[in-house]
């Protein structure tokens, strides 16, 4: 039993880049904009959020861990969003091919984040960590409550950026399917000249929608750095999370909702193996590494197979919009 | 003040795309509490024009006035605010969207939407006008004139007291138009100023009280409806005096059946039935149009005897002609590639020129090899013959373009047709399905198709014409078949048919077993 | 309408928008490639930037870069060595991304390619004659690739299975694979290090002018590609199937068996490039094998607009800027993976700079203007 709940302690921990990116991305598709580069914006939040902390401790003489927590949140987001900003700029207002604009994003993110890390890593001396205190924050847990018997470690033992991922998912949920905005929101998705035609700013939405979509993105790349690396660059880090990311938007639906279900499914089956005593050995574990990756193509043939009206892809994705277009 | 009574005052409205200029200088007023016909052939400017006054697009030149005041029409939300509204002809709605929810899309309010309230008010404005709906209803489940009924309440529920449709009729059947008139002429009362418009010269002469008449971009005039007549309505927007009349010659007497559809019955990916028991045969040099309401399976018929949509059960038999004498295949199941090479001789112009029968992006050249590429030895193709024979088509149909390897997407949409039609007809088939051929040409190009399509049909070709346009059904053909909801639920002479029979079959009264002439 | 309303207050009069935008055909093709060549010129500019903002002197930097992969003659070996593989990998996605199939699997198939040729190499030595081997190499790894890529095609064909995640994540599995054969199966005894030994003499190419002789299987295949897709009966098949499914249907065409075939030329290609990184360079088969080059083939062949000749010089290009980036590591300590950096900003600018061929800009009050680049 205590195996079992140190398990979903475990997946959910995991789970959770997952649904930064699905959610971030989901926001992202509903506009119809179909950005490829989840897995660049991911690189420049998780270097961006790792910079802010470490150059916040850096010049405070007495940091708090809980204000380099923030900042490395808002850096991630922010750097994050400048990466969808660009690929705004190149899709919405200069129509350029979004699959390939998309892989060219995710170039430059990769990029972006190596190299950032190494610099960072050589003017610190070759080697890149925030101090003790900010990695507490990001291992913390709810004070009191977690410990609380099994409840209060099933849900109350995860840091704040566990429970920020959930806010967002359900906040998104809810702007999409409950609110005026939301509803244009989807309406620019599905067919920017009727939404525009309604007298809906396509643009505007389109450019909010995949900045803010990129930057919760980023804050999924800051939380790998962060909770996954403990505090430190790792060249590659996020090698894959981003795609399986794209990928999982396909498996949910778009649906914020089911991206909860879907994103720790994914966390869970990546920490599957340090708790089903299989007795591997070395080569074995690297064949068992590609699972979630061999999963991810499964649920793309079972949602593509099934394909319904209601729960498809927002029509116009994919497609740039130009109003004058004949 | 004359300035006041008008609703909107439009002087010198100039518009081009690239090269070509869609409104030279268009100046036209409507006056409060009247409908405006604004007719114009295709291509003439006029849904331009409409398109500037709801800020779709933006004029290059001219001045806009609403209620005697100038302004500039920047975005779709400025005309709103201005409190004008388009219905557009190709719906603008969102169809996984409820009613309700497309005719709040965009309107500022409350940040959540209180859904009870909406519907109660929306069921009040459609009354008002005589109008049902229901609010909670997709519109992926919606019938073309439920769609459209969406679409004027959306304008309606935006406070819009000029409204402008653009082709309000040529989705809905000779019932449904009459009804749509009527709402029209209760707006009218109710002091709304109502631009429509159209090409269709007897529904202008029905409900408008003055006539615009637009011709290649410019407006050549405008005349109060109760003063004119068809002839000089038609003179006016072609600019010379033509011939009303579609020419049709006497069918073949020695007419074989080329093709004969038994029980043709097809199903939508979703499962409907598309066509329902479908029987017909199609004789040898006689034109068989197909009329109904757009939707009722047309597509469908095409594109299964063309063998691109998949048959769920009867059969399509297809006269064959060999040494030994002729006989028949049944078609269905077998791809293009097979039917061709089973000798049936059949082409298909389908309605979608550019994404189905053309490749938008090449050139003539590679555009006539697209059935043919396959012929010769050896792994390359052979352009010499294509080449060639697009050379001959360009001088045999006066087809306009800068040259063989131009682009066919930056041709004009008749030139696109002439094409298309062109390299079907040059396969010389004995079975010809158009579909739609006409649709979106000036009267030239279309009488120059109906031309050809004659031509084929005196060559003792078979010509299966889906049409959209009853008069030109009614004008061209030798027989009339009628679609609902993927039943055959007449087959009539349209010598000895009015239209409203016509009519009242395409909304599905009458049985699959009407009287067959 | 007279004065009155000329001067009536215009309450809802807006200003016409500062810039509009309208579509145009018109553009000389040498206009455009000009423009094309200006935007990778503004986006080393962009980077030179970059190099300020890191306290260098970008021309410098520039011309260490360009020293360092052309100097020496074990430089230029080194830049051609980088092209090869990258070469091979664009024109494999070529004949896929005309077709619109967006194969991001290249780098799997290189590495299902080059696990095919090490086996054949590490385990068939000593049963042929070199020439034969080196035959037998390069057929397992162009099925290999070939198989690698057609799998994805088939769910696409079948049931329209998105392939741009498919083939994305096929290359994570067989990286995955080359791990497990590296850490288990393949693994050299002698080493204490994870890796599979190198493959013997028998199985390596031989050189031409210093050069394995894989640069003429590429430069043949280049040339081949070009006429495949422009003059070949497959390859107009391709153009249609890319520009409308719709309309390669209507015409007959079996477009699932078309894609099919092309993703297996494509694999194949690809699985060649991976042949060729062993047989040719490495002379063993490791996790970076491929080291990223069938996504860095995605630009070259999006750079080339899919013209297999523009390719060899763009790979070239790109080959020099990471040679370049090594050299300026060692000399400027700056990390390697600024050539990545520069890549991106070398496509965003070439994506950009279409809008300015497809476009033009109209200014308020300067009606009929065009703007420049």
């Amino acid at each position: 039993m205590y195996k079992f709940i140190q398990f979903i302690c475990a997946t959910i921990l995991a789970g959770t880049p997952f649904l930064y990116g699905t959610v971030g991305e989901i926001l992202t598709e509903k506009s119809g904009n179909l950005n490829l580069g989840v897995e660049g914006m991911m690189f420049m939040g998780g270097i961006a959020g790792l910079a802010g902390a470490f150059y916040y401790e850096k010049f405070t003489a007495v940091p708090i861990g809980g204000i380099a927590a923030l900042i490395a949140v808002v850096c991630a987001f922010c750097c994050a969003a400048l990466g969808a900003l660009i690929y705004c700029f190149l899709t919405i207002t200069l129509r350029a091919n979004q699959n390939v604009t998309g892989l060219a994003l995710t170039i430059f993110g990769t990029g972006f984040g190596n190299f950032f890390g190494e610099v960072l890593s050589s003017r610190a001396g070759g080697y890149v960590a925030v101090s003790a205190a900010t990695k507490a924050v990001f291992n913390g847990n709810v004070p009191v409550l977690s410990s609380i018997p099994t409840v209060g470690k099933l849900l109350f033992s995860y840091n704040f950026a566990v429970y920020l991922a959930v806010i967002v998912a359900i906040a998104i949920a809810l702007f999409l399917n409950r609110t005026r905005k939301g509803l244009s929101l989807r309406a620019v998705g599905e067919n920017p000249a009727t939404a525009d035609a309604a007298g809906i700013n396509v643009t505007l939405y389109k450019y909010l929608a995949t900045c803010i979509g990129g930057g919760i993105c980023g804050i999924g790349g800051m939380y790998i750095v962060m909770v996954t690396c403990s505090g430190v660059w790792v060249n590659n880090c996020i090698s894959g999370y981003g795609w399986i990311a794209v990928a999982l938007v396909i498996f949910v639906t778009w649906s914020p909702w089911r991206a909860l279900i879907g994103s720790f499914i994914f966390g869970g089956l990546s920490v599957l193996r340090y708790y089903l005593h299989l007795g591997l050995n070395n080569a074995q574990s690297q064949l068992y590494d590609v699972v979630p990756y061999a999963a991810t193509v499964i649920v793309l043939i079972i949602t593509g197979i099934r394909q319904s009206r209601e729960h498809a892809i927002p029509a116009s994705c994919g497609e740039n919009y130009f109003r004058e277009e004949r | 003040m004359a300035d006041e009574l008008n609703a909107i005052k439009l002087v010198d409205i100039t518009k081009s795309f690239g090269n070509v200029v869609a409104n030279n200088r268009i100046s036209l007023d409507v006056r409060k509490g009247e409908i405006l016909a604004l007719l114009g052939e295709n291509g003439s400017g006029k849904t331009t024009l409409m398109n500037i006054l709801s800020g779709i697009y933006f004029p290059d030149g001219g001045r806009i006035y609403v209620s005697g005041r100038e302004v500039t029409i920047r975005s779709p939300k400025e005309a709103f605010e201005l409190g004008i509204g388009m219905i557009h002809q190709h719906f603008k709605l969102i169809d996984v969207l409820t009613a309700a929810e497309n005719i709040v899309l965009g309107l500022p309010g409350s940040v959540g939407i209180n859904r009870k309230a909406l519907f109660a008010e929306i069921k009040e404005l459609a009354s008002r006008y005589g109008f049902e709906i229901d609010t909670g209803k997709k519109i992926y489940d919606m019938s073309v004139s439920e769609k459209q009924t969406v679409e004027i309440i959306k304008v309606l529920y935006r406070g819009a007291d000029i409204l402008i449709l653009d082709e309000p009729t040529a989705v809905l059947t000779p019932q449904e138009t009459e009804k749509l008139f009527n709402v029209l002429r209760n707006m009218k009362a109710d002091g709304k100023a109502i631009i429509i418009i159209t090409h269709k010269l007897n529904e202008v002469l029905a409900v408008s009280d003055r006539v615009s008449i637009l011709r290649k971009g410019e407006s050549v005039g405008t005349v109060d409806t109760a003063k004119t007549t068809q002839q000089e309505l038609t003179d006016l927007m072609v600019g010379r005096r033509v011939s009303l009349e579609i020419d049709r010659p006497q069918p073949d007497e020695n007419a074989v059946e080329c093709l004969k559809i038994v029980d043709l019955t097809c199903k939508s990916p979703e499962g409907h039935r598309v066509l329902d028991s479908v029987s017909f045969s199609l004789y040898s040099g006689e034109i068989l149009g197909i009329a109904g309401i757009a939707g009722s399976g047309q597509r469908e018929l095409c594109e299964s005897i063309a063998g691109l949509y998949p048959v769920h059960g009867g059969a399509i038999l297809c006269r064959v002609q060999s040494q030994d004498g002729d006989y028949r295949e049944n078609i269905v199941g077998m791809k293009p590639t097979e039917i061709i090479k089973r000798g049936v001789a059949m082409a298909f112009v389908p309605e979608d020129r550019l994404g189905m029968g053309l490749v938008a992006s090449m050139d003539m050249t590679d555009n006539m090899m697209l059935k043919s590429y396959r012929s010769g030895k050896g792994i390359f193709t052979d352009r010499k013959t294509p080449r060639a024979m697009a050379e001959n088509l360009i001088k045999r149909l006066d087809i306009v373009t800068p040259g063989v390897s131009t682009p066919v997407r930056l041709l004009s949409g008749g030139n696109v047709q002439k094409v298309l039609v062109g390299r079907e007809i040059a396969s010389s088939p004995s079975v010809l399905v158009v579909a739609y051929p006409v649709r979106g040409l000036d009267i030239n190009s279309s009488y120059t198709i109906y031309d050809l399509l004659n031509e084929q049909k005196k060559k003792g070709v078979a010509v299966l014409f889906i049409g959209e346009d009853l008069d030109v059904l009614m004008e061209l053909c030798d027989r009339v078949m009628v679609l609902c909801g993927g039943r055959v639920t007449g087959i009539v002479d349209p010598k000895s048919t009015t239209k409203e029979q016509i009519g009242l079959l395409m909304a599905g009264a009458g049985s699959g077993k009407a009287a067959s002439s | 309408m007279g004065a009155n309303s000329e001067k009536t207050k215009r309450v809802l009069s807006h200003a016409e928008p500062l810039v509009r935008l309208a579509k145009r055909s018109d553009m000389p093709a040498s206009k455009a490639w000009a423009i094309r060549v200006a935007s990778i010129v503004a986006a080393l500019a962009i980077g030179a930037v970059l190099i300020v903002a890191l306290g260098h002197n970008p021309f410098s930097v520039y011309a260490d870069m360009v020293k360092g992969s052309f100097f020496t003659k074990t430089s230029r070996v080194e830049t051609i060595k980088i092209a090869i593989p990258l070469l091979g990998a664009a024109l494999a996605i070529t004949p896929a991304f005309k077709m619109k199939f967006w194969n991001i699997g290249a780098e799997g198939q290189i590495l299902a390619g080059a696990i095919a040729a090490t086996y054949v190499a590490l385990f068939w030595i000593d049963k042929m004659p070199r020439p034969v081997l080196i035959l037998v190499m390069f057929i397992a790894g162009a099925a290999a690739g070939g198989i690698w890529g057609v799998i994805p095609a088939l769910f696409k064909a079948k049931w329209g299975i998105n392939e741009t995640l498919f083939t994305l994540m096929f290359n994570y599995i067989v990286l995955g694979f080359v791990r497990y054969l590296q850490n288990g199966p393949w693994r050299a005894p002698a080493s204490s290090f994870p890796q599979i030994a190198m493959i013997g003499f028998q199985s390596r190419l031989p050189k031409v002018f210093g050069v394995h002789i894989g640069w003429i299987i590429i430069l043949a295949i280049t040339v081949a590609m070009f006429f495949y897709l422009k003059y070949a009966k497959q390859g107009y098949e391709i153009s249609v199937v890319g520009e409308s499914v719709k309309t390669a249907q209507y015409a007959g065409m079996n477009v699932g068996w078309i894609i099919i075939r092309t993703m297996f030329i494509s694999g194949a290609i690809a699985g060649i490039a991976g042949f060729l990184i062993v047989s040719g360079e490495d002379f063993t088969l490791s996790e970076s094998t491929a080291g990223g080059v069938g996504f860095t083939a995605i630009t070259v062949a999006w750079l080339s607009r899919l013209n297999p000749f523009v390719m060899v010089f763009i790979s070239m290009f790109l080959a020099t800027l990471s040679k370049g980036s090594n050299t300026i590591q060692t000399n400027f300590k700056i990390p390697a993976s600024a050539a990545e950096v520069l890549t991106g900003i070398i496509l965003f600018c070439m994506l950009g700079c279409e809008f300015f061929i497809n476009y033009k800009l109209i200014f308020r009050h300067r009606k009929g203007d065009e703007a420049g680049v």
